[in-house]
């Protein structure tokens, strides 16, 4: 690239792939990204059926498929998913159901701000893990504990997000709705709300992904089911090929809730551009 | 007799560099069913002065009377349309213009007849079922207009409406204004920095100093209606342009070392 860079007085030619954001052929860009799959897979047969690395340290490729294969056989792979499912699920709605009201105050309201921003800004920056002693002091190690990691985990981060999309919604728009003969309660329920919804709904999405990533912290602690404990569980016993199940099927549960967010968003708010 | 009655209207703002004068001793009286325009240069307090009338600027001292009732804050008495595109996006064009009648809870066949006739009005019959996101940014101010009308308010404010818009469409638009309010004669508090688009809309045109802003002059364009853009090149609007122009002159020469807000 360095050495066909034009000098200066020379013209910039602004075509080809190392133009900064210059548009690339559909086609060349799907080939790019699955070349890049293919050549990851390819790396990972090399290391492992080459002899480079032991199976205990990475398992080769066929030995994640039958660690599927016995775990779907058996039932167990289907029980560690669902009873993750449900902590992450149980967390996230929980924590989203309190984060999306009081975030929208927060960003529009100062005194609501004032209550809260304190305390958010402090606990947002401490590691879920840090609570999990306290956790299990006040709730125990049930399933109430796993839950709420979660929710420590995502609901701070809602917060701040969520106040953020409510705090720009435009001046002009609620002013609008005054001269249209709004009282100061419909111009919540009517306008702010409405007009903070594309952005609930995509930091929803980003907080989702972040909340499946707590899924190993919360499930480290006394847990006798679901994929983080699956995966510490298999560590034990250097069953490196349940460990990349593990991580391949979190993986796929997040790809697969993303997509669900972003059909949701298309088909819950038509009238917002989606990226 | 005067709709609107501004006396000695005063608004300081408290800024991080102290105290900002943006309106002094403003006095103004808008007559009923005329189209008045008030013009000035950029930050001379004139959308200070529009929104001290929609109620959502409290005046520092002094009082503006609608009908000779104090203005307290906003309510539907006066629609505003804005310069920045207000649109309610998660509604279509139809609810947009019915969000003010829907408020009052006329019932939905009477709301209908009122979208109708308004989106008529403006030349978007047709586009009832589009999103905002669908439209050029002069069909979202024809509907931000025809949603402010639908209202019925006692005085319509605008604050620069096509200030955002191409001076093509800026033209189409002052025509489309012009004939509606022709056949409408609803009193219009308009503001705009454009002297040829003040002269063509209005009535009365009130010439603004810079900050802090007063009255400096008031003219009364008699330029016969109906309008149309053909009258921006008769001799009589070149006068009153000519007019305008030098008290502005003045006022920009200033305005420019004025610090900014």
């Amino acid at each position: 690239m360095a050495k066909n860079e034009t000098k200066v007085g020379q013209e910039v030619p602004l075509s080809g792939v190392f133009t900064p954001k210059q548009e690339i052929p559909v086609r060349l860009y799907f080939s790019v990204s699955v070349l890049t799959g293919i050549s990851l897979f390819g790396l990972w047969a090399l290391l492992t059926y080459g002899g480079l690395i032991r199976p205990d340290f990475l398992a080769p490729p066929h030995m994640v498929v039958v660690a599927a294969y016995e775990g779907i056989a058996d039932g167990s792979l289907i029980e560690h998913t669902v009873s993750s499912v449900v902590v992450i699920f149980s967390g996230f709605i929980l924590a989203s159901i309190v984060a999306v009201p009081l975030g929208i105050l927060m960003g529009s309201f100062r005194i609501v701000q004032a209550m809260v921003e304190p305390v958010t800004n402090f606990m947002r920056y401490l590691p879920v893990s840090a609570m999990i002693p306290l956790l299990i002091l006040w709730i125990g190690i049930g399933i109430e504990e796993k839950i709420a990691v979660i929710f420590l985990g995502t609901f701070f981060q809602q917060l701040i997000l969520i106040s953020d999309v409510s705090a720009r919604v435009l001046k002009d728009l609620i002013d609008v709705s005054y001269t249209l003969g709004a009282n100061r309660r419909q111009v919540v329920t009517r306008v702010l709300v409405p007009a903070c919804m594309p952005g609930v709904m995509d930091n929803l999405r980003v907080t989702m992904g972040w909340a499946w990533t707590y899924l190993v912290v919360a499930e480290l602690v006394a847990a006798n089911s679901g994929l983080g404990y699956m995966i510490l569980n298999a560590m034990r016993g250097l069953f490196s090929e349940v460990i990349l199940l593990g991580i391949f099927v979190i993986g796929l549960l997040g790809l697969l809730t993303d997509q669900v967010f972003k059909l949701a968003r298309r088909l819950l708010l038509p009238w917002s551009a989606t990226f | 007799m005067s709709i609107l009655e501004i006396k000695d209207v005063t608004v300081r703002f408290e800024t991080k560099n102290g105290q900002l004068t943006a309106l002094e001793d403003i006095s103004l009286a808008i007559a009923d069913r005329e189209f008045s325009v008030i013009v000035g240069p950029s930050g001379c307090g004139k959308s200070t002065l529009l929104r001290l009338v929609a109620g959502l600027q409290p005046a520092t001292s002094g009082v503006a009377l609608l009908e000779g009732r104090p203005i307290r804050g906003p309510s539907v008495e006066r629609g505003m349309v804005f310069q920045s595109y207000t649109l309610f996006p998660w509604l279509t064009v139809e609810k947009n213009v019915q969000f003010g009648p829907t408020l009052k809870g006329m019932p939905s066949a009477e709301r209908d007849a009122i979208a109708k006739k308004f989106l008529g009005q403006v030349g978007l019959s047709g586009f009832e079922k589009a999103y905002p996101e669908q439209l050029s940014g002069g069909m979202r101010q024809r509907v931000a207009l025809a949603r402010a009308l639908a209202n019925d308010p006692k005085i319509l404010l605008m604050d620069e409406p096509f200030g955002a818009l191409d001076s093509q469409t800026r033209s189409l638009m002052q025509e489309l204004l012009v004939g509606i309010w022709e056949r409408a004669h609803k009193t219009v508090l308009f503001i705009t920095h454009d002297i040829e688009e003040a002269i063509f809309l209005a009535d009365h045109v009130y010439v603004m100093s810079a900050r802090p802003g007063r009255i400096k002059k008031q003219v009364q364009i008699t330029i016969p209606r109906p309008r149309t853009l053909e009258v921006l090149t008769s001799p009589e609007f070149v006068a009153f342009k000519r007019d305008i122009l030098d008290v502005m002159y003045e006022e920009s020469v200033r305005a420019a070392s004025v610090r900014p807000i």
